[in-house]
């Protein structure tokens, strides 16, 4: 008896002499049972193909969008959009989304304000159709590590919440923390030109106590709320969208350092301001119409 | 855990300790039965000259009264460090099983953490706050015990087919809570990728800091999805600080906050050490339901051959047995 459990023992990892299941390798893996496509960021292509779908009509019958320097965004690999932003609800987030992942079928993601995030359904569509919350760390991943496309407004909340008459007057660009970003990922900037994007939801004056009591970040009143009701909420003015794609600006810098010289990204993050500024009054001086460009 | 580990020769001793008796018995292994706070770990430890502890006993999950997760989790972790660290200790090696709860979950986080994330926001709810104070208890013993090597393992919410967590317990009801506009996504970690886990850095002697979750990310929705479970959306704003739906649903708090952001970990730094999961998060879910599906069918949990005393004690000693056991 003793000498034959002796022996068993060197055969079996197990002492008892009726094996005990034990989780071993991996050959037993288990099936990945998924019922969804939403991905690690939230996102799920069906429900961004029905959101283009969607979108499609406003992109080019409501808003007419016409691009300019298309040609500058890589086909490939990272990079960071910069643009203005405007309208008390931004159209232009969508509108340049749309239009990138449209005309040169690469997707978007586009940063916003964890704001969204804490919005019961707003929220959720938002990341489901492509956005992410505007922290470092996800934009980030995003470029260096995934080589996409990330889409960032400076301004944040202080371009859409302008009064109309502050229209195309570009707001501080933030703290750099997008130069800093872009040079930690060694990807370039590209900076975007939007014009259109003021007149179709204008903001005629703002009331902070709602604001505060509701608490969002700023509670306009618009020039639709006036002209439709609460139907203008939903719908911006048919302005014309002309979006002109400026040179990538790169960083002489290595990338993934602790630290960038603070003058030196506030001076790039000043220049970008600078250079979409310039552009946009360009684009202003030779625009006939709000309405058609 | 102490079955997975019976199974390797080359362990001389193994000792189980708990504040309850063991569920299963053992083969070889020696059990003592010590209080909520593991006040006698020093005296065992100095008796017994142990060289590795592996420390599972914190609370991760909900169920318990506040103030007994602080006696657990910061107490009990202070007298087991206490104890390894003791002048002329015999301890080389500790291991910790912690929880991705230590991260929180909050509309500011990122998408991803990595183990080196701080928090976005303070921790407001005690089981969370307890965690965090035992890890840095652990990260203060590490500092100060150089020669001992310290290994924290962070899992994400576990499910299979064992355990019971707020999590399982949510799901297993024809009805399951969810938060009206809010879809988070979520990892898991399939119970036996747990101990497998556990058994890969204690052998292996991997000291660090590594989060451990399943492979995928899931949303909540497709979660209830696989269980078969009907989500009962609540309302996300609440007038009163307690809700009635979710105490209803004996919705933790820490819950609450999941079932609205969720929490994403990098796992990348614990695969390069060479472990490699079972289960995916969906895997973990599917696992869990099934085996839930066939105790409720049954009335009993589908397992193995698990070790039966008295059978062992029949195919060992007694004289009729004659051929090679088990067949």
């Amino acid at each position: 008896m003793t000498d034959r459990r002796a022996a068993r023992t060197d055969e079996k990892p197990s002492t008892a002499v009726v094996p005990i299941r034990v989780p071993s390798g991996r050959d037993d893996a288990l099936e990945d049972p998924r019922l969804s496509d939403v991905d690690e960021w939230g996102r799920s292509e069906r429900f961004r193909a029905l959101a283009r779908t969607l979108y499609e009509p406003v992109y080019s019958k409501w808003f007419r969008v016409r691009w300019e320097g298309l040609e500058k965004i890589p086909d490939e690999g990272g990079a960071l959009l910069v643009a203005n932003h405007a309208g008390a609800i931004p159209s232009d987030a969508p509108v340049i989304m749309h239009g990138i992942e449209k005309e040169l079928g690469r997707p978007v993601y586009g940063l916003a304000d964890y704001f969204f995030r804490t919005v019961p359904v707003v929220g959720t569509l938002w990341a489901r159709g492509g956005g992410v919350s505007a922290r470092p760390a996800n934009a980030y991943r995003l470029l260096k590590e995934q080589g996409q496309l990330v889409l960032d407004f400076p301004e944040g909340t202080k371009g859409p919440s302008k009064s109309f008459t502050d229209r195309y007057q570009l707001r501080r660009f933030g703290r750099g923390g997008f130069v800093e970003i872009a040079m930690r990922a060694g990807v370039p900037v590209i900076p975007i030109a939007v014009t259109g994007s003021e007149e179709t939801m204008p903001v005629v004056f703002r009331i902070p106590a709602v604001a505060k009591l509701l608490g969002l970040p700023y509670f306009p009143v618009t020039a639709n709320l006036i002209a439709l009701g609460p139907l203008g909420v939903l719908v911006p003015f048919p302005a014309k969208f002309t979006l002109r794609v400026l040179d990538p600006v790169s960083f002489d810098v290595p990338p993934d350092q602790e630290r960038y010289s603070r003058s030196r990204v506030m001076d790039e993050a000043e220049r970008i301001r600078t250079l979409i500024q310039e552009c946009v009054y360009d684009m202003l001086g030779s625009r006939r119409s709000v309405w058609f460009g | 855990m102490i079955q997975a580990l019976e199974t390797d020769p080359n362990l001389e001793m193994i000792l189980g300790m708990g504040a309850r008796a063991p569920s299963v018995p053992f083969e070889r292994a020696e059990f003592v039965r010590a209080d909520q706070n593991y006040s006698i770990v020093n005296r065992i430890v100095k008796a017994t000259q142990v060289d590795t502890i592996l420390h599972t006993f914190m609370v991760t999950s909900a169920g318990v009264s506040n103030r007994r997760v602080h006696e657990i989790n910061v107490i009990g972790t202070m007298n087991l460090l206490a104890a390894a660290g003791a002048s002329g200790s015999s301890v080389r090696h500790i291991v910790v099983k912690s929880s991705t709860l230590v991260y929180g979950s909050s509309a500011r986080d990122p998408n991803t953490f990595a183990e080196d994330t701080p928090r976005s926001a303070p921790a407001a709810h005690s089981i969370e706050r307890a965690l965090v104070e035992a890890e840095s208890l652990v990260r203060d013993f590490s500092e100060d015990n150089p020669g001992t090597l310290v290994t924290v393992l962070r899992f994400a919410n576990v499910l299979g087919p064992h355990r019971t967590t707020a999590i399982s317990r949510s799901l297993s009801r024809p009805l399951c809570p969810s938060i009206f506009g809010f879809d988070p996504l979520l990892q898991f970690v399939e119970e036996d990728d747990v101990v497998r886990s556990l058994l890969h850095v204690t052998r292996g002697g991997i000291p660090g800091l590594y989060n451990v979750a399943g492979e995928g990310r899931l949303p909540w929705s497709e979660v209830a999805g696989i269980c078969g479970t009907r989500l009962v959306p609540l309302s996300p704003y609440s007038p009163l600080k307690i809700h009635p739906l979710a105490r209803l649903f004996d919705l933790p708090p820490e819950l609450g906050d999941l079932l609205r952001y969720g929490r994403g970990v990098d796992t990348r730094r614990f695969a390069a050490t060479g472990f490699s999961y079972r289960a995916t998060s969906a895997g973990a879910v599917q696992s869990f339901i099934r085996a839930k599906r066939v105790r409720r069918a049954t009335g009993r949990t589908p397992t193995a051959y698990t070790y039966e005393h008295d059978v062992e004690q029949f195919f060992r000693h007694s004289p009729s047995v004659t051929g090679p056991a088990g067949s």
